[in-house]
C-alpha cells in the first residue's frame, strides 16, 4: 500500500518514452520512500508490456486488457485508475504531461479530489511546514515547475490528498534502465469491476498517429536558430551546419512564430526538452522559455551580432558575429580538419 | 428550444511578452507591468461556440468568467465579436483557486445557468499551462469531454463530432451532448470585433463597474448589465472554494536566475573558428 504509480502510455503495444522516463524518477522516488514502483496499463493485447517496463524496476504490473481501452478514451481510463486508486491508495502517481496524461490526470484528480500539478521540471522529496494550522509534513513530493511564462519556478506540495499527481513532459526525466533482470509481479484486472458500461460513450472514428520523423531528443548535435536569423531563407545556413556535423536543426518559439520553421522542431518550454552533447544557438536572444529546453547540454555555443544576448551568459563559447558570417568559416574549417 | 453554449473564458496576464520589468526585485511577479488579456485559446473556443450559433441559428453563446470585477472584460469582449452575453464569477471567496477549487466554482456556476447544451473552453490558460480545468469542470458535472479539439465538424441528432489535434496526429472523434470541449491554440483563430456590436455593448458594464464609474447610468438607453454572481448566487459548499478548497500548496516560488557561466569570447575571425572546430574535434565533441 502507498505506493507509487506510474499510468503508461502505449502505442500499438510499445510503452512511449515519457513513461519509461516516468519508470526511471518513480524508482529513484520509490527507493527513496522504501515502498513498491507500480505500473498501470491500459489497453489491448498487453502481453508484451511486461518485458518492456520489469527493466525499469517496476515491482507490479497491472492489465487491464480489453479490446474496448484502445485506442485511448478519457472515461474508461479514469474509471479504471480511480477505483484502482480507491483500492491501493498509491501516495504518488505520476502521467506524461502529453495530450492522454493531460486529458486523464485532470478528470482523475477531481474525481479523487486529490491535487494535481502539470509540467512538472523536477520531483523530489522534502518536507513542509504549514505554519497556520501549526503542522509538519515529512516525505512530501515536491512538484516542482515553471510558471508565468518560465518566469518564477514554482514548488507545489499536496500535503493532505492523496495520491499526489503530477504530470512531466516528454523528454524532461532520463530513462534508465534499473536491472535488465529485475522481476516484477503481474496482476490482471477483471474490467468490469473498475469501467462501466457507460463509459464507453466517446466513439474514436479516424486515428492518424505519425512517427515524428524528427528526433530532436536523441540527436547529439543540435543546431537552433533564433528570430536573429532573420528569415526562413537563412535556416539553410543551420541545415547546411547540421548535416555536415551529423545534427538536428532546432528551433526557438520566436523563429517558429515568425514562419522560419516547423513547430516541431521548436525547443523550450512550451517544445521539446533536449539535453545533446553539443549546442549550437545561432541568432537566438535567449528568452527564459527557451533556456528552460536547452540549458542542461553538455557544452553550448552561442553565435550572436549582440554581445549582451542574454543566452550568452550559459554559452560556454560566444562568438559575436553575423551567422552568414560565421557558419560557413566552421563548415569549411571542419571539412578542413576532420578526417 | 434554443441550444445553449456556455465559453468559459479567462482573463490573463500576457506571459507571452514579459519585458524586463516583470519581475520585482524580490523574486515577485510584476502583475502591473503585464498587460491583461484574454486568454488566446479562449478566442479559438469562442470562435468554435460562434461558428456553431450561426450554424444551428436557434443557439445562444453565453460566456463564463471567474475573477476580479476587472475581468467584466472578457465579457464585454466577447460580445462585441457575437456572444450573447456572459457571467461574472466574483468574489473573495474564490481567491487562492487551485485548478480544483476554480473547477468546483466554474461547475457550480455552470448548474445556475440552467439548461446547457455545449460547454467549450480553451485548452489551457497561458499564466498556467495546466490544461486541468475543462477536464475538472467535466468530471465535477458527470459530463463526457473532448480536450485538445481543433474543429467541431457536426453537431446532429444529440452527438458531437470533433477533429483533435495531438502530439503525433489527428483523431476523429464522435460522443453524446451534453459535452466538455476544450480547444487547442490550432484551432480557427478568433473573429475580430464587430464595428457595430463594438459600439452596442462598449457601455455593457457590471454591476461593480456602474457603480465604481462616474457616469450616470440610469438613463442611458439599451445599457446591458452584466450578471456579476457572487458566491452566495450559485449552490456550494464552503469548504470546497478557495484556499481550503484547493489541494495544492505552493511551497516556494524563486524567480529564474540562471547560474552564469565563464564563456570564452571569440570573434568571428578565422583563427577563432578554426581554432575553436580544432578544439571540438580534438575533445570529440564533433567528428
Amino acid at each position: 500500500m502507498n505506493n507509487i504509480f506510474v499510468y503508461l502510455e502505449i502505442e500499438d503495444g510499445i510503452v512511449g518514452d515519457v513513461s519509461l522516463e516516468l519508470l526511471t524518477k518513480g524508482r529513484q522516488l520509490a527507493d527513496q520512500q522504501k515502498c513498491k514502483l507500480e505500473a498501470v496499463a491500459a489497453g489491448y493485447q498487453l502481453d508484451k508490456i511486461g518485458a518492456q517496463v520489469f527493466p525499469f524496476g517496476v515491482d507490479t504490473l497491472y492489465l487491464a486488457d480489453d479490446k474496448r481501452l484502445a485506442p485511448y478514451t478519457t472515461l474508461p481510463h479514469t474509471s479504471l485508475l480511480v477505483n484502482l486508486f480507491k483500492e491501493e491508495k498509491p501516495q504518488i502517481a505520476l502521467m506524461g504531461a502529453t495530450s492522454i496524461g493531460r486529458d486523464l490526470g485532470p478528470r482523475v484528480s477531481s474525481a479523487l479530489f486529490s491535487g494535481l500539478t502539470a509540467d512538472c521540471t523536477s520531483l523530489e522529496i522534502g518536507s513542509y511546514e504549514d505554519k497556520k494550522a501549526g503542522k509538519v509534513y515529512t516525505d512530501l513530493l515536491y512538484q516542482i515547475r515553471p510558471a508565468f511564462g518560465g518566469n518564477i519556478v514554482a514548488t507545489i506540495v499536496n500535503p493532505d490528498c492523496r495520491p499526489q499527481m503530477a504530470t512531466v513532459r516528454e523528454g524532461v526525466m532520463k530513462k534508465e534502465i534499473r536491472d535488465p533482470e529485475y522481476k516484477g509481479k503481474t496482476k490482471k484486472l477483471e474490467i468490469s469491476k473498475y469501467v462501466k458500461d457507460e463509459d464507453f460513450i466517446i466513439e474514436v472514428i479516424e486515428r492518424h498517429m505519425e512517427k515524428s520523423k524528427l528526433n530532436l531528443k536523441n540527436s547529439h548535435i543540435i543546431i537552433t536558430g533564433g528570430y536573429g536569423m532573420g528569415s526562413a531563407e537563412n535556416f539553410k545556413l543551420l541545415y547546411d551546419l547540421a548535416s555536415v556535423l551529423g545534427g538536428e536543426v532546432g528551433a526557438s518559439r520566436a523563429a517558429v512564430d515568425a514562419g522560419f520553421a516547423e513547430h516541431e522542431r521548436q525547443i523550450g518550454q512550451t517544445g521539446v526538452t533536449v539535453r545533446p552533447k553539443l549546442y549550437i544557438a545561432c541568432g537566438v536572444s535567449g528568452q527564459i522559455q527557451h533556456i528552460a529546453g536547452m540549458q542542461e547540454s553538455a557544452m553550448i555555443i552561442s553565435i550572436n551580432s549582440d554581445p549582451h544576448a542574454p543566452i550568452n551568459t550559459i554559452a560556454d563559447y560566444v562568438i559575436t558575429g553575423t551567422v552568414e558570417d560565421v557558419i560557413p568559416k566552421m563548415i569549411k574549417y571542419y571539412k578542413k580538419n576532420s578526417k | 428550444m434554443s441550444f445553449n453554449i456556455v465559453v468559459l473564458a479567462k482573463q490573463v496576464p500576457d506571459t507571452r511578452n514579459v519585458g524586463k520589468d516583470a519581475m520585482k526585485a524580490d523574486g515577485t511577479v510584476n502583475r502591473a507591468a503585464l498587460p491583461a488579456i484574454y486568454n488566446p485559446e479562449d478566442l479559438n473556443a469562442l470562435e468554435q461556440a460562434l461558428r456553431l450559433k450561426s450554424k444551428i441559428g436557434d443557439a445562444t453563446v453565453q460566456v463564463l468568467t471567474m475573477g476580479p470585477a476587472r475581468a467584466a472584460e472578457i465579457i464585454r469582449e466577447s460580445m462585441y465579436r457575437g456572444a450573447d452575453g456572459g457571467f461574472l464569477l466574483s468574489g473573495r471567496e474564490f481567491a487562492g483557486s487551485d485548478t480544483l477549487a476554480t473547477s468546483y466554482a466554474l461547475a457550480a456556476a455552470i448548474r445556475r445557468i440552467g439548461k446547457v447544451d455545449l460547454i467549450i473552453s480553451g485548452r489551457q490558460a497561458i499564466d498556467g499551462d495546466t490544461a486541468q480545468v475543462g477536464p475538472q469542470v467535466a468530471e465535477k458535472l458527470g459530463l463526457p469531454q473532448i480536450t485538445y479539439a481543433e474543429e467541431i465538424l457536426d453537431l446532429s441528432n444529440g452527438t458531437i463530432t470533433v477533429r483533435r489535434r495531438l502530439e503525433r496526429g489527428v483523431e476523429v472523434v464522435k460522443g453524446p451532448l451534453p459535452m466538455v470541449v476544450t480547444v487547442n491554440g490550432s484551432a480557427a483563430p478568433c473573429r475580430p470585433r464587430h464595428a457595430k456590436l463594438t459600439l452596442k455593448y462598449k457601455n455593457a458594464m457590471s454591476v461593480s463597474e456602474q457603480q465604481a464609474s462616474s457616469t450616470d447610468y440610469t438613463d442611458t438607453y439599451h445599457t446591458f448589465t452584466i450578471p456579476e454572481w457572487g458566491v452566495a448566487d450559485i449552490e456550494h459548499e464552503a469548504q470546497w472554494l478557495g484556499l481550503s478548497g484547493s489541494p495544492t500548496k505552493v511551497k516556494q516560488i524563486e524567480s529564474v536566475v540562471f547560474t552564469a557561466k565563464e564563456s570564452k569570447q571569440l570573434t568571428a575571425a578565422d583563427t577563432d573558428i578554426e581554432e575553436l572546430i580544432k578544439e571540438l574535434i580534438a575533445n570529440h565533441t564533433i567528428g
